[in-house]
C-alpha cells in the first residue's frame, strides 16, 4: 500500500466529503439567492423537452442502481435470492439501459448548451467545470461497464470497490481494496469523487431541492409579514426596538 | 368567518388613454435590471388584440388557472401535485421568451462615434439575450392602438370565442385600454402550483408574493397563472412578480402605477371577505355565477358582527376604519359598476375593472344622436351586440347582463350630472332607471369624475408595532454590500445574500449612472436611465472642453 494508494482512496474522499458537508451548508446559509435549478427552458423548449426528462430519469435510475450495488452488501441480497448471476445479468442490462438514456439526454442537452446563443451565454465557468466532471464520471462508468461487464467477462467491484465505500463510511478505510481495481473503475470513482467536492459550488444543489413537501402542504400557502424576520442577520446596533405588545407576547411564550 | 383583508384594485377603464406611463414608471421602479428586460408587472393593451404574452387569455392551450372537476371539486388545469412533480425536468405548459418578445437595445454607439460619411448611420437593434443583430418583429405592446390587428386580432381568444363574422368588422366597432398587473388573487392558482412552497399570500393584505430565498425556478407558477403574471428572470433563475408596490403600501403610499396614472384612474383600498367561502365560491358549477359568488364572499364592513370577527382575528382598528371608507367596497359592492377580469379562471382575482362606456358613446355620437341621452345610450347598450359581447367576454365569463348594468349605471351617471350641470335639475327618474338614487349618483360621480387623491387611495399603514419587522425600514441600513452588487458572481448573476429591493435599484441605478462604460458594452440603453443624475457615459459626446 503506497502513500500514494492512501493519498487517492483515504484522504482525497474524506477531504471530498467534508467540502461536500461544509460546502452545502455554507452555501445554504450565505446563498440561498443563489440556490435555483437555472433553468434555461424560457431560452429554448424544443430540445430541452427530450434531453431534460431523459437525462434526470435516467441518472435517476443510475443511482437507485448505484445504491444497491455499493451499499448492499453482496450476501444480503445472497439471502434473499439474489445470487452472482442474476445481479450481475440485471445490473448489466438496467445499468446499460439508464446509462443510454442519461447519455443520450446529456449529449442533446450540452448540444443546446453550446449550440443555442443565449443559452450558451447564460453559461457561467462553474457550470463548465461541472459538464467536464459529470461528463468524465459518466463516461468512466460508462467505459467501465462496457469494457467488464458487457464484452468482458464481468467485473466482480461487489468485491472491492463496495466493500472500500462501506470501509470509508464505517470509518475503517481499506484503501487496499481499491489497488488492484481496473483503471477505468478507478477513474470513474475518482471523477465522481472530485464531482461530489464541486457538488456545493455548482447548480448541482438543486438536488437538495427535491420538493417532497409539496406532497404535504394545503395548495394556497399563507405567511405573515412576521415569517421573514428570521432570514436576515441583525447587525450590532441594530437590535429591533421591542414594542409594549411584544414584552407581553414574550412574557406569555414565556410562560 | 375567517375575516381576511385584502389589498385590492380597481381601474376605470373609461379614463385609460394608453400612455403606458404606469408600465414604464413600473418598469424604472421594478424591472430595469438584466434578466427581466423582458418584464411588464404593469402592461397596457389594446383590446381587442392578443395580449402579452401573446394570447394568453387562450386558456385551452395554455391551460392556467382552476378548473371544476365533475365531482364539483377544484383541480389546477395543468393538473395537481403528481402531475406537477411528474413533469419537474420540463414544464410543457411554459410560455418561451418569444411568446413574450425578445428583449433588445441598439448600437447607439454606431451614432455616436461614427465619422462623418455620406450616409446618416444607423443604429441597429441588438439581442439582449445573444447581442446579436435581431429583426424586431414582435413585443409588449406591439399591436398598440390596433396596429397591424388586421393580421393579428383575428387571434385574440376573446374574439375567437365570440361568433365568426365578429372578427372582421370589429376594428370600425371600438377600441379601448386594458392596463393589467397581478390580480392578487384570493385562490392563486400560482400559488398553488409552487412546489418548493415560495410563493405566499400575505396574512396581513393578501399580496402575493414570491420567497426569493425559497423559490428554486421550477417555473410551475409562471404557467400556473391564468393572466401569466409570474415572470421568470433569466439571470436569476427565480420566479418575480408584481409586488403591489408593498414596501409603499406599507407606508401608506399608493402602488408606482397607481401614482404615476395619466388618468387618475386606479383606485387602491381594502376589502374585508370570508376565507372560509373562498373554496365552495370559486367552485360553484355555472361560470356565469362567478361573479355574484365572489361579492358574496366580500363582507361589509359597516356589519357590526364583521366587525367583531375582523377584531377577533387581531385586524387592528385603523384597518377596519380603512375598509369601511374603501373606494373598492364602494366600487365593487355599494355601486356595483366594477367586475373582475376573468372570473372564468376561479382564481378570484382581486384588481376589478369598471368596464368602458366610451365604445357605446362613440357609436351614439357618431349615429349624431345625442351622446349624453339616457334614453339613446340605454337603447345602444341593449343593441351593440359586439362590444357588449365582447367586455362580457373579458369580465363576466360571458354573461352579458352584468356588463350592461354596469355600463347603465355608468351612462346615467353621465346624462345626470350632464343635466344637473346645463340646468340645476335633479332627474330622480334617470336615477331610479338604474336602482340608484340621486344622491348615490353624485356620490359616484365625486369618486369616478373628481377622483380626489385622497378618496382613490385609501391606505392603512402596516403597524408601528410591527414596522421594525418590515423589510425596508430593518434592512437599508444593516445592509452592507454583498456579492449581488458587483455583477456576476461565482453562480451566476445575483447569487449571494438577498439584497433588499431598494438597496439594490439604489445600486443598479448609482452603478449605471457612474460607470466608465455603458451597460451593454458599446451600446447605451435607454431605459437604464431614469432621466436623475449624470446620463449614462457615451449617450452624449463629450463637451468640447474636455
Ligand atoms: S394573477 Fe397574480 S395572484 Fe393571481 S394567479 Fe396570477 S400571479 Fe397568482
Ligand atoms: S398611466 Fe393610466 S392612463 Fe396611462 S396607460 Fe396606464 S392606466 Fe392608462
Amino acid at each position: 500500500m503506497s502513500p500514494l494508494d492512501v493519498l487517492l482512496w483515504v484522504a482525497f474522499p474524506y477531504a471530498a466529503f467534508a467540502v461536500f458537508v461544509l460546502g452545502h451548508i455554507w452555501r445554504y446559509r450565505y446563498d440561498k439567492f443563489g440556490w435555483t435549478t437555472r433553468s434555461s427552458q424560457t431560452y429554448e423548449n424544443r430540445l430541452l423537452r427530450w434531453g431534460s426528462p431523459m437525462f434526470h430519469l435516467g441518472i435517476l435510475f443510475v443511482l437507485a442502481g448505484h445504491v444497491v450495488g455499493l451499499l448492499i452488501p453482496a450476501e444480503w441480497l445472497e439471502a434473499i435470492g439474489v445470487d452472482e448471476h442474476i445481479y450481475h445479468i440485471g445490473a448489466t442490462v438496467l445499468g446499460s439501459a439508464a446509462a443510454l438514456l442519461t447519455i443520450a439526454g446529456l449529449i442533446i442537452l450540452i448540444y443546446r448548451r453550446r449550440s443555442i446563443g443565449p443559452v450558451f451565454l447564460a453559461t457561467t465557468r462553474m457550470d463548465k467545470t461541472m459538464y467536464v466532471f459529470l461528463g468524465a464520471t459518466i463516461l468512466f462508468g460508462t467505459v467501465a461497464t462496457v469494457m467488464y461487464q458487457v464484452l468482458g467477462p464481468g467485473y466482480e467491484y461487489r468485491g472491492t470497490v463496495s466493500p472500500w465505500l462501506r470501509s470509508l463510511i464505517f470509518l475503517q478505510p481499506e484503501p487496499e481494496l481499491m489497488a488492484g481495481v481496473p483503471l477505468a473503475f478507478q477513474l470513474h470513482v475518482l471523477c465522481a469523487t472530485a464531482l461530489f467536492a464541486l457538488w456545493p459550488f455548482t447548480r448541482l444543489v438543486h438536488v437538495f431541492s427535491a420538493p417532497v413537501g409539496y406532497f404535504f402542504r394545503p395548495y394556497i400557502v399563507y405567511r405573515s409579514r412576521d415569517a421573514g424576520r428570521s432570514n436576515r442577520p441583525t447587525r450590532r446596533g441594530w437590535e429591533p426596538v421591542a414594542t409594549p405588545q411584544d414584552a407581553k407576547k414574550a412574557a406569555k411564550a414565556r410562560r | 368567518m375567517k375575516v381576511m383583508a385584502q389589498m385590492s384594485m380597481v381601474m376605470n377603464l373609461d379614463k385609460c388613454i394608453g400612455c403606458h406611463t404606469c408600465s414604464v414608471t413600473c418598469k424604472q421602479a421594478w424591472t430595469n435590471r438584466t434578466g427581466v428586460e423582458y418584464v411588464w408587472f404593469n402592461n397596457v393593451e389594446t383590446r381587442p388584440g392578443i395580449g402579452y404574452p401573446r394570447g394568453y387569455e387562450d386558456q385551452e392551450k395554455w391551460k392556467g388557472g382552476w378548473e371544476r372537476t365533475k365531482r364539483g371539486r377544484l383541480k389546477l388545469k395543468a393538473g395537481g401535485r403528481f402531475s406537477k412533480i411528474a413533469h419537474i425536468f420540463s414544464n410543457p405548459k411554459l410560455p418561451e421568451i418569444q411568446d413574450y418578445y425578445e428583449p433588445w437595445t441598439y448600437e447607439y454607439d454606431m451614432l455616436l462615434n461614427s465619422p462623418a460619411s455620406a450616409n446618416i448611420p444607423v443604429a441597429k437593434p441588438k439581442s439582449l439575450l445573444t447581442g446579436d443583430d435581431m429583426a424586431i418583429k414582435w413585443s409588449a405592446n406591439w399591436d398598440d392602438n390596433l396596429g397591424g390587428s388586421q393580421e393579428t386580432a383575428s387571434a385574440d381568444p376573446i374574439l375567437q370565442h365570440m361568433s365568426e363574422h365578429v372578427a372582421m368588422e370589429f376594428e370600425q366597432t371600438f377600441m379601448f385600454y386594458l392596463p393589467r398587473i397581478c390580480e392578487h388573487c384570493l385562490n392563486p392558482s400560482c400559488v398553488a402550483s409552487c412546489p418548493s412552497g415560495a410563493m405566499y399570500k400575505r396574512v396581513e393584505d393578501g399580496i402575493v408574493l414570491v420567497d426569493q430565498d425559497a423559490c428554486r425556478g421550477w417555473r410551475m407558477c409562471v404557467s400556473g397563472c391564468p393572466y401569466k403574471k409570474v415572470y421568470f428572470n433569466h439571470k436569476t433563475g427565480k420566479a418575480e412578480k408584481c409586488t403591489l408596490c408593498y414596501p409603499r403600501l406599507e407606508v401608506g403610499l399608493p402602488t408606482v402605477c397607481s401614482e404615476t396614472c395619466v388618468g387618475r384612474l386606479r383606485y387602491l383600498g381594502l376589502v374585508l371577505y370570508d376565507a372560509d367561502r373562498v373554496a365552495a365560491a370559486a367552485s360553484v358549477e355555472n361560470e356565469h355565477d362567478l361573479l355574484e359568488a365572489q361579492r358574496d364572499v366580500f363582507l361589509d364592513p359597516h356589519d357590526p358582527a364583521v366587525i367583531a370577527a375582523a377584531r377577533a382575528e387581531g385586524i387592528p382598528e385603523d384597518w377596519i376604519d380603512a375598509a369601511q371608507r374603501s373606494p373598492i367596497h364602494k366600487l365593487i359592492q355599494e355601486y356595483r359598476v366594477a367586475l373582475p377580469l376573468h372570473p372564468e379562471y376561479r382564481t378570484m382575482p382581486m384588481v376589478w375593472y369598471i368596464p368602458p362606456l366610451s365604445p357605446v358613446v362613440d357609436v351614439v355620437a357618431d349615429s349624431g344622436a345625442d351622446g349624453e341621452d339616457v334614453r339613446n345610450l340605454f337603447a345602444a347598450i341593449d343593441k351593440l351586440r359586439i362590444p357588449m359581447e365582447y367586455l362580457a367576454g373579458l369580465f363576466t365569463a360571458g354573461d352579458v347582463d352584468p356588463v350592461a348594468r354596469s355600463l347603465k349605471r355608468l351612462a346615467a351617471m353621465r346624462s345626470y350630472m350632464r343635466d344637473v350641470n346645463l340646468s340645476e335639475t335633479r332627474n330622480e327618474h334617470i336615477a331610479e332607471a338604474v336602482d340608484m338614487t340621486g344622491a348615490k349618483i353624485e356620490e359616484m360621480y365625486r369618486l369616478l369624475a373628481i377622483a380626489k387623491y385622497d378618496d382613490r387611495y385609501v391606505i392603512p399603514t402596516a403597524h408601528v408595532e410591527q414596522a421594525r419587522e418590515l423589510e425596508e425600514i430593518a434592512c437599508s441600513l444593516d445592509y452592507e454590500g454583498g456579492p449581488g452588487m458587483g455583477g456576476a458572481g461565482p453562480f451566476g448573476s445575483s447569487s449571494g445574500q438577498p439584497v433588499p429591493v431598494a438597496v439594490e435599484n439604489f445600486h443598479v441605478l448609482k452603478n449605471r449612472q457612474t460607470a466608465d462604460r455603458p451597460s451593454t458594452p458599446g451600446r447605451v440603453n435607454l431605459l437604464n436611465w431614469d432621466g436623475n443624475g449624470t446620463p449614462p457615459t457615451g449617450m452624449f459626446p463629450p463637451k468640447s472642453s474636455e
